[in-house]
């Protein structure tokens, strides 16, 4: 982007001449400047990353978490502004909860992102607001098990239902990714914030579309990713934070939660021993991810 | 007769009608409905009777009313509540497959009918009985009485005449029947209301929700209840 | 004759004279809930060392029929804490998914914290003061069983109007007739918690469930009970109340001087 706005860049919802949206645009450009955010979509779960810059040596360890739960099912990191990624958080649990409050159930991963894309993109439309100065990622797991009506009493045939599909659509994992403009896509790997480019490149290696990556696995090449994601930024210290969900009968039951210190511990080693090594090997591969991504609208 | 704080027909004077009782009173479907799982979905059934106290207003009512494609309720209580409820609902569900490009599950249904018929239990006289078919949890069987109570069940069975053949439904009862086994369980149990319930009568209305979709079933009474079947 | 909408649905008044049209009034108080229509008999709950239990059949009656026979009435809140309702069943299910909504609130304070019973208990019991107070009350009687903030076992209960209760053992409706006498009598006041083992807890309880369905005429045979301890919350359920006392009928001849 180096065209400058003359005068069209000053007010949120007004076009350019030549159809852009300043205001939105100066809003990614915000997000580019937080630390690395991923998701990486599993075949039995999701784990979510985030590259946290340590910006104060006052500042307690493993505090301060930056990926919050909406529901129990669901999970949500971004990159940008924080208060403005809290501010999205707090408005995706109240549509969770809106949607359990009628439908007496959890809300699937697609349906919350859809309401928060709405959410966000209304905040193009106004001169009296901004954009959101964040790139959100979006993960979760929709139960596969039979859906019950939340406060349930009774059963129904002990035989089970009749007549199931065998096969049938039933939940899986969910990742999308918001972004500022309140344009989202649903992704098998996403990344936001300053090393986006290096973590897309890594993350394109994965071959997540074939479904095969197992989530233990998903939480190694996570933490790995993140530690790749840095090397650009390597004066600042910083902190890996990392959740995940699983299938039901896996380690988080359906549940979104902090990956256990331990794993989280291995997944780090593992990270750090992994850069040491392509040190070694050569450079060569490095920095051949080019500004080539930027997603035009 | 006419004495102070008296519910009738009429109000105290004898000239103006009770809102109050003309609510109960006009609109009351003394019932028989059922819906019941079996091995391939869930069948619906209903008698055709709507009374006004001793007079049928309507003797070939449908009861079964459809809410989405393969979830359809049978009403019991205020025609007029009932309808209200049901029209409410089918709006919500249409919305839902709408905006979500899928279409809703039994459970969505039987939790929006809920709400409603508990949240406004003070003023609507509603039984309601919610059965569904979706590939993914197969048939289901909801109730919600009176106070607005969510229950599911493998059959159940409501209105008036559901009193006279608790037993008889409990003694039949098999899990996982076959269609002929369903519907002859649907058919035997209603005509047996019928024939103990004043308040309910006509003909044997009956929907059967599958993979397939839905399918009409209709008995008269002077068949026997023995045809002429599947309608549509 | 009139055909304008407004006289639908009305006497005609060359018939009825002219009609009062204050009875379409649609304003006015607000009727509220008089009444409760599906219900729940008895709650019974017990201390123990190092626990609390809870027992409640399966049954929803609507009146006198037993309609629904499959009916769980003893809820988990968290994995800490129990919730054994009487009374309305809508209202059970309404009171269960406010507190599963307030789960899932807690959890986005991520600090390790987590509601107890004794906190459960005070929250509820507002809850339902407050819905009295708009004279549009939860119809419940209920017990929560966990543990209080020194992790010792609590036990308290919580009525439709607000009043709160606590002790040693509890029963709701039916059972604070039958099951409280008997209650007192196998654990007095004498005797310590410490001395009350889980498994006499358990038998108690079991012996209470079988004099209430001898005795009470809205119960079932089929019963739940909850162990809650230190070791997290055990739920038998589906449980059958058994070594029933039939037999002795044979003796019973006549109402008085008949002999044969």
């Amino acid at each position: 982007m180096t065209s400058i706005g003359t005068g069209y860049d000053l007010s949120n919802s007004v076009f350019s001449p030549d159809g852009r949206n300043f205001q939105v645009e100066y809003a990614v450009k915000a997000v580019e400047n937080g630390g690395t955010a991923v998701g990486i979509r599993c075949k039995d779960g999701v784990v979510l990353a985030v590259e946290k810059i340590i910006s104060s040596k006052l500042l307690k360890p493993g505090a301060n978490k930056r990926i919050a739960t909406v529901d129990r099912h669901i999970g949500i990191v971004s990159a940008g502004l924080i208060p403005d990624g809290r501010h999205f958080v707090s408005r995706a649990r109240d549509e969770a909860s809106s949607w359990r409050n009628v439908y007496k159930g959890p809300i699937p991963v697609s349906a919350l992102s859809n309401r928060l894309g709405s959410y966000v993109q209304a905040y193009t439309l106004y001169s009296s607001v901004r954009p959101f100065g964040v790139s959100a990622i979006i993960g979760g797991w929709d139960s596969e098990a039979e859906l019950a009506v939340d406060g349930q009493v009774g059963n129904g045939p002990n035989a089970g239902s009749g007549g199931k599909v065998e096969g049938a659509k039933a939940g899986g994992p969910g990742l999308y990714m918001i972004e500022p403009s309140g344009l989202y896509w649903g992704y098998y790997g996403a990344a936001t914030g300053k090393g986006r480019q290096a973590a897309k490149a890594e993350l394109e290696k994965l071959d997540l579309s074939a479904g095969n990556l197992s989530l233990l696995d998903g939480v190694k090449e996570a933490a790995r990713i993140i530690y790749v994601a840095h090397e650009d930024s390597k004066d600042k210290d910083f902190e890996l934070e990392m959740t995940w969900i699983s299938t039901l009968d896996g380690p988080t039951h359906g549940r979104h939660e902090a990956v256990p210190r331990e794993l989280l511990e291995e997944a780090e080693r593992a990270a750090k021993a992994a850069l040491e090594g392509d040190d070694e090997e050569d450079d060569a591969t490095k920095g051949d991810a080019v500004d080539s991504e930027r997603m035009q609208e | 007769m006419v004495g102070h704080g008296m519910t009738g027909m009429l109000g105290e004077d004898g000239i103006h009608v009770d809102m109050n009782h003309l609510k109960k009173g006009e609109v009351n479907l003394g019932t028989s409905i059922m819906a019941i799982n079996f091995k391939d979905g869930v069948i619906l059934g209903a008698d055709s009777r709507t009374t006004t106290g001793a007079y049928i207003a309507n003797r070939v009512t449908d009861k079964l009313t459809q809410v989405h494609d393969t979830i359809w309720c049978c009403r019991s209580g205020s025609a007029a509540d009932t309808q209200a409820v049901a029209d409410i609902v089918s709006y919500h569900l249409n919305m839902y497959s709408i905006t979500n490009n899928e279409a809703p599950s039994t459970q969505v249904a039987a939790a929006l009918f809920q709400e409603l018929c508990y949240e406004n239990k003070d003023m609507l006289s509603a039984g309601i009985i919610i059965a569904g078919y979706d590939p993914r949890h197969g048939g289901q069987v909801y109730s919600i009485p009176l106070g607005g109570s969510l229950h599911k069940q493998p059959y159940s069975i409501g209105g008036s005449g559901s009193t006279y053949i608790y037993g008889y439904c409990d003694a039949n009862w098999k899990e996982n029947m076959t269609e002929e086994e369903g519907i002859q369980f649907v058919r035997s149990s209603l005509q047996e209301a019928i024939k103990w319930d004043g308040s309910s009568g006509g003909v044997i209305r009956m929907v059967v929700l599958t993979a397939k979709g839905a399918q009409r079933h209709l008995y008269l009474p002077d068949t026997g209840y023995t045809g002429p079947g599947l309608t549509n | 004759m009139n055909h304008f909408p407004e006289a639908w649905g009305r006497p005609r008044d060359d018939v009825y004279g002219p009609y009062n049209s204050s009875y379409l009034q649609t304003t006015g108080p607000k009727g509220h809930t008089q009444s409760p229509a599906v219900t729940g008999t008895t709650v019974l709950g017990v201390k123990f060392n190092g626990g609390v239990v809870l027992a409640a059949d399966s049954l929803a009656s609507y009146g006198s029929l037993a309609r629904f026979t499959d009916v769980k009435r003893l809820r988990k809140f968290g994995d800490t804490a129990v919730v054994g309702f009487s009374g309305d069943i809508s209202d059970m299910q309404y009171i269960d998914r406010l507190l599963d909504s307030i789960d899932v609130r807690e959890n986005y304070s991520a600090n390790g914290n987590t509601l107890n019973a004794r906190n459960i208990h005070t929250y509820l019991s507002k809850v339902l003061y407050k819905r009295r107070s708009e004279f549009n009350p939860l119809w419940n009687h209920i017990l929560v069983a966990g543990f209080d903030d020194d992790k010792k076992p609590f036990l308290s209960s919580a009525d439709l109007l607000g009043t709160t209760f606590s002790a040693p053992h509890l029963a709701t409706g039916f059972g604070a007739h039958l099951a409280i006498p008997i209650l007192r009598r196998l654990f007095p006041e004498e005797k310590p918690l410490e001395d009350i083992s889980k498994d006499e807890a358990v038998a108690a309880l079991r012996e209470c469930v079988k004099v209430l369905w001898y005795r009470d005429a809205r119960s079932l045979d089929q019963y739940s009970i909850a162990v809650i301890s230190a070791q997290g919350i055990e739920f038998q359920e589906d449980q059958q109340v058994e070594a029933q006392s039939w037999a002795f009928a044979e003796t019973i001849k006549g109402y008085g001087a008949q002999v044969n």
